[in-house]
């Protein structure tokens, strides 16, 4: 009786000014979820600018991504210096291909939490001090966790970057021109819409959960498993319907894009010249050797 | 001209649970001509639609659009001709651009680049569009949606349109518009609704179904003016042909 009469404090919402409601609790994280979805889809539109990088073949681009991420990758597990050079790439690529570097950063802090976990137990297992700052003793263990963080950020960086200047379907079909199996860029690209599809029908779940819940938790969790069984079901026959429109249109497996681009010399001398850096800056410590320059200028 | 007519003989379907959904269907849709399929909640007029598109396949019964039955082989060709325009056009919207979405139907036909991309003006600007291009089709408003929808099927160049409640949802402008543009289409039109408004200004002809059969195949006007049909079908006359709600007449 006492949570009743508790319960009728809230003012129904038509109580409530428009503004109001929108600032209130339960919705921020309806908001969250449509706004994560919005953001993402921003990342497509980027692709449809026109710049410099946004004009060169795919399959350079991808091409490039690739070395760059081979090269950050296979560096050893307490490489930490060298790996600073390497963000010249995304730093040039970025302000070439005229993205907002905001945007970009904010993508790549995302998954900032997710490095961190993998790398977070190497300072307790590896106590061996390998660098001494002064009074400072630091770690293996802290090196290689700092150093799973930047190659983590390099590389997801490079694949956001990738996308914003190239676009989704344009890379997937530049893996299909490069012999990736057709079977195999569709289903990354089913994969990807079902991103869209699947974020959208949770937002409308999830809104209709929070609106009745009245600021409260509502069943807690007990109602969230027949939750995401409906948002299964329902994801699944919106997919269908999604389908069925890319049939009635023809859809036969393949994807076409507008640009017509060929891969020609402007390609190959991004391709080799940006391989070329990231193969030196690989072999030889690119920070130790600039800043050897930099302290014999002064002396 | 007979690639535009569409021929349904004894259709008949039943969904994988039992459900009964097309009983026995059977009607003939000539060259031009502009028509309504209407009857209530679960008469079964989403289901006859998406047998026309070969989305579905009849459990007994036969189609023919054109010169062609509906068969496996005939399919492209047949998803070519009939234009399907779906009722929430967020299902039928789902490239990152309205350009990329219009474009999507011609580049899989095999249009070269600069054909596709003539074709998609064209398109949208006969949907009064054009503006919209570069926009991703989630930003756009409702009549904007179905507009742009219209025009990834038109982009295709079909011979007969199905459309599935082409008016649910829009505002009493962005219905207007919509029916003008409808209005002046010469293909073969085909279309499922509950706005019988716009079933009066549009089709000349209705076909009433209900509990998966043919009830009535006429006039639009001969089927409205039918006051004990409608009324077992779970209709009822338009409000065009209503009479005046507050002075009574016509009542």
């Amino acid at each position: 009786m006492r949570r009743k009469s508790k319960r009728f404090l809230t003012p129904p919402f038509s109580l409530l000014p428009a503004d109001s409601l929108l600032l209130t609790p339960y919705s921020l994280t309806m908001r969250s979820i449509d706004g994560a979805v919005l953001d993402l889809k921003r990342l497509d539109l980027l692709a449809t600018g026109d710049s410099l990088i946004h004009r060169l073949d795919a399959r350079a681009k991808v091409l490039t991504t690739l070395v760059f991420i081979i090269s950050v990758v296979s560096f050893d597990r307490y490489e930490f210096t060298a790996l600073f050079p390497f963000f010249l790439y995304p730093v040039i690529v970025t302000s070439l291909g005229n993205l907002p570097g905001g945007y970009i950063v904010r993508k790549i802090s995302l998954v900032i939490p997710f490095a961190f976990v993998v790398g977070m137990l190497n300072p307790l297992f590896d106590r061996e001090v390998l660098v001494r700052l002064g009074p400072l003793a630091v770690s293996g263990g802290w090196i290689s966790c700092a150093s799973i963080i930047i190659r983590a950020v390099l590389t997801v960086g490079a694949a956001v970057i990738l996308v914003g200047v190239t676009g989704f379907l344009a890379v997937c079909q530049a893996l299909e021109r490069l012999g990736t199996p057709r079977t195999f860029t569709v289903q990354l690209l089913f994969l990807y819409r079902y991103i869209f599809v699947l974020t959208e029908e949770g937002a409308r779940a999830a809104r209709a959960r929070e609106l009745r819940a009245c600021g409260r938790k509502g069943l807690g969790l007990a109602s969230f498993g027949p939750l995401i069984g409906h948002l299964l079901i329902r994801t699944w026959l919106r997919a269908e319907r999604i389908h069925m429109a890319m049939l009635a249109r023809g859809f036969t497996g393949e994807f076409h894009s507008r640009q017509i681009s060929a891969f020609g010399w402007r390609e190959l001398f991004y391709v080799a010249g940006w391989s070329a850096l990231f193969v030196a800056l690989r072999l030889e410590n690119g920070a130790q050797w600039l800043g050897g320059l930099f302290a014999g200028f002064l002396s | 001209m007979s690639h535009h007519i569409v021929a349904v003989k004894h259709l008949q379907h039943v969904y994988a649970d039992g459900t009964v959904a097309l009983q026995d269907v059977s009607f003939t849709i000539h060259h031009g001509e502009s028509v309504a399929i209407i009857g209530a909640n679960g008469a079964g007029k989403s289901t006859l639609l998406l047998h026309l598109n070969g989305y579905l396949t009849p459990t007994t019964g036969e189609i023919r659009i054109g010169d062609f039955p509906l068969t496996k082989k005939t399919l492209p060709e047949i998803r070519r001709t009939v234009g399907m325009i779906f009722q929430d056009a967020d299902d039928q919207l789902f490239m990152p651009t309205v350009f990329d979405d219009v474009a999507f139907g011609p580049f899989n036909l095999g249009l070269p680049v600069d054909e596709v991309r003539q074709r998609v003006k064209d398109v949208l600007e006969q949907v009064g569009a054009a503006h919209l291009q570069e926009k991703p089709p989630y930003h756009l408003s409702g009549g904007e949606k179905k507009r742009v929808a219209i025009a990834t099927v038109l982009s295709m160049s079909p011979d007969i349109l199905v459309m599935d409640e082409p008016t649910s949802g829009l505002d009493p402008f962005a219905r207007r518009q919509l029916i003008g543009l409808l209005k002046d289409f010469a293909h073969t039109r085909i279309f499922t609704s509950h706005d019988l408004d716009m079933v009066v200004e549009l089709c000349q002809r209705t076909i009433v179904l209900h509990q998966g059969v043919v009830k009535a195949d006429g006039p639009t006007l001969e089927i409205f003016g039918n006051e004990a049909l409608l009324a077992e079908c779970r209709l009822e006359k338009p409000l065009s042909m209503q009479g005046c709600p507050v002075c009574g007449k016509g009542r």
